[in-house]
């Protein structure tokens, strides 16, 4: 006579009812695996997310070029140039230059020298923005006009060290220029987040700037970018393309995102140990569940149960605690990956595999768990229920 | 409905419990079963109630042989035939009276909604009608071993067997429960009643005394 598979579950949950703060202690170890492991792919996968969204939208294809050391250990320069000589280069879709002044800016005159907040005048050409896939927060940006009068537009992080937005006034060179635009930030070329942008006419009229570009960023389609980089040296100085650094921004993004996945290995290892020894919970709470209900045992079987039944029993037990604790884990890694991606202004990634996984590691650890008691159970004698009266 | 031919248990160690016992009980009757501890009695309701198997010789009971059914028919044998009512009554703590009851049927294929039903007319034929949702710790110890007959014939068994079902009570409420043991064998269940109290044994038409593992 088998049993309908609902009396099966109600007699398991009766069982675990009888005790329950002892089935919620061994859920909770349960839980404890879970939870770390679904917050683990939940968080690092978020992050990956994040970045590989971040490539997507800022694109691979920019270069970075900039000067490196002579062969003497002396600084080199990048020749003026050198932007005209990438712009000329085949599949090259942008340039944009920038040059460092080595004047520092100040929110007024009245600041000390030596307190430059570690911000860059840099002079910029007009199609920067472009080229970097930066947006503008608030303000403008220059123009052909305004490259040519002090007029400055902050990087994001210059902006909210020199406390000035569009408008206001800054200091530089002795003299008061005003604010025009606020950058966003520049995720592919942070330097240009501590930055004070100003036109090449301006600088070179009102700084004294010898007009030598410092770095040159050049955009090439995805699919170009690599021909693109082996050229570039010996186009930007074809006398000394050795004294040239060209970078691939993006390619630091690419390892960020493939970084996570290491970093996820490990800690998905820890979550599987924390699993590991709350199976262990729950074995030896089904162990000790069957010593204490020997009499239950008897009792059922004197009412008809066949060993398979009992067998049953106990295994259902053994299953409902694990996947209580794998259903509360689950909720607390998404809670907790929820909770990660709000913080860190992210869409919060829960990958459909890892509730998956995680439902498949609850079932496997209640099964593992309960089989062996649940067997010994089922081997009990039903005299029992009468032997000890 | 019971018939024992030559039964024999010897224990692992040597104990021999009962050595060749002949015994028939025709269907309907009321049967006491007496001794002094270790005179076999315990053995012989393991055997009876086909919760073990004999050493030697044959067990029937309904009509079955028990050396002829593996562990899922035996289990069918006692969810369907025999009725059990233990000297300790063995009631769950976390269920109500009804539910106790219920469980009577578990294993006998009823579905749910058909086990309370079933099980709250049990509990109106013991006099429990208005005791239904209360927990065992609620109840006295008369009412428990009344709601522990009351699982036992839930299933309507051709057989029910008592052990010792007075022992932890007064006696006012071991009279209440021999008066329901003796109503259902008025109603034609066989009822046979494992005990080693003469008060007891002398309420039965029929008394089979064991000594030393043997019928005297």
């Amino acid at each position: 006579m088998r049993l309908a598979a609902s009396d099966v579950i109600l007699v398991g949950v009766e069982g675990l009812r009888s005790r329950p703060a002892r089935a919620l202690l061994s859920a909770l170890g349960v839980a404890i695996g879970i939870a770390t492991m679904v917050a683990v792919v939940g968080i690092s996968a978020s992050s990956r997310a994040d970045l590989l969204d971040q490539l997507d939208r800022l694109g691979t294809g920019l270069l970075r070029v900039a000067p490196g050391d002579t062969v003497f250990g002396g600084a080199a320069r990048l020749p003026k140039t050198a932007t005209r000589m990438v712009r000329a280069v085949e599949a090259v879709e942008s340039v944009a230059s920038t040059g460092l002044t080595g004047v520092p800016a100040y929110r007024t005159g009245h600041i000390p020298q030596a307190r430059t907040a570690g911000l860059l005048v840099q002079a910029a050409t007009a199609d920067l923005l472009g080229t970097l896939k930066t947006p503008l927060r608030r303000g403008l940006w220059l123009n052909a006009a305004t490259e040519r009068q002090r007029a400055v537009v902050l990087g994001g992080l210059a902006a909210g060290r020199l406390g000035a937005g569009p408008g206001d006034q800054v200091w530089i060179g002795g003299q008061w220029w005003t604010v025009v635009g606020v950058l966003d930030n520049s995720t592919l070329a942070p330097e240009i987040d501590r930055s004070v942008l100003i036109g090449f006419p301006a600088a070179e009229r009102y700084l004294a700037f010898d007009g030598h570009p410092t770095t040159i960023y050049t955009r090439a389609a995805d699919e170009h970018v690599v021909g693109v980089r082996d050229v570039l040296a010996r186009t930007v100085s074809p006398e000394h393309p050795e004294e040239v650094k060209v970078s691939r921004p993006s390619d630091a993004l690419a390892a960020r995102a493939a970084a996570t996945d290491a970093f996820t290995g490990v800690l998905l290892g820890v979550g599987a140990v924390a699993l590991l020894v709350g199976g262990v919970g729950v074995a030896n709470t089904m162990v000790i569940s069957v010593l204490e209900r020997r009499r239950e045992i008897g009792l059922r079987r004197a009412l008809g149960a066949t060993r398979g039944q009992v067998r049953t029993q106990f295994l259902t037990e053994s299953l409902l605690l694990s996947c209580l604790g794998g259903a509360a884990g689950a909720g607390c890694g998404a809670a907790v990956t929820l909770g990660f991606a709000v913080w860190r202004d992210l869409h919060a990634v829960i990958p459909l595999w890892a509730l998956g996984g995680g439902l498949a590691a609850t079932l496997l650890v209640g099964a593992v768990a309960g089989i062996f008691p649940a067997m010994r159970a089922a081997r009990l004698p039903p005299t029992l229920a009468l032997a000890t009266a | 409905m019971i018939e024992l031919i030559g039964a024999e248990k010897t224990y692992p160690g040597g104990v021999r419990a009962l050595r060749g016992v002949d015994l028939r009980v025709a269907a309907g009757e009321l049967v006491a079963i007496v001794g002094p501890s270790g005179s076999g009695k315990s053995t012989m309701l393991h055997l009876i109630g086909t919760l073990d198997r004999p050493s030697a010789g044959t067990v029937r009971i309904a009509g079955h042989d028990v050396a002829g059914l593996d562990d899922a028919g035996l289990a069918e044998l006692r969810a369907r035939h025999i009725g059990f009512v233990f000297q300790s009554f063995h009631l769950s703590e976390h269920l109500s009276a009804l539910g106790n009851v219920a469980d009577g049927l578990l294993y006998a294929g009823v579905r749910r909604g058909e086990r309370t039903r079933r099980a709250a007319e049990a509990l109106r034929r013991v006099g429990l009608g208005h005791r239904l949702d209360h927990r065992p710790g609620q109840l006295s110890g008369g009412e428990k071993q009344r709601v522990a007959v009351a699982r036992a014939i839930v299933g309507e068994p051709a057989l029910l067997l008592a052990d010792e079902p007075t022992g932890n009570l007064d006696s006012a409420a071991g009279a209440e429960v021999l008066a329901i043991l003796r109503r259902l064998h008025g109603d034609g269940t066989t009822v046979a009643v494992i005990t080693h109290d003469n008060e007891v044994a002398a309420a039965a038409p029929r008394r089979i005394r064991l000594r030393d593992g043997r019928i005297v």
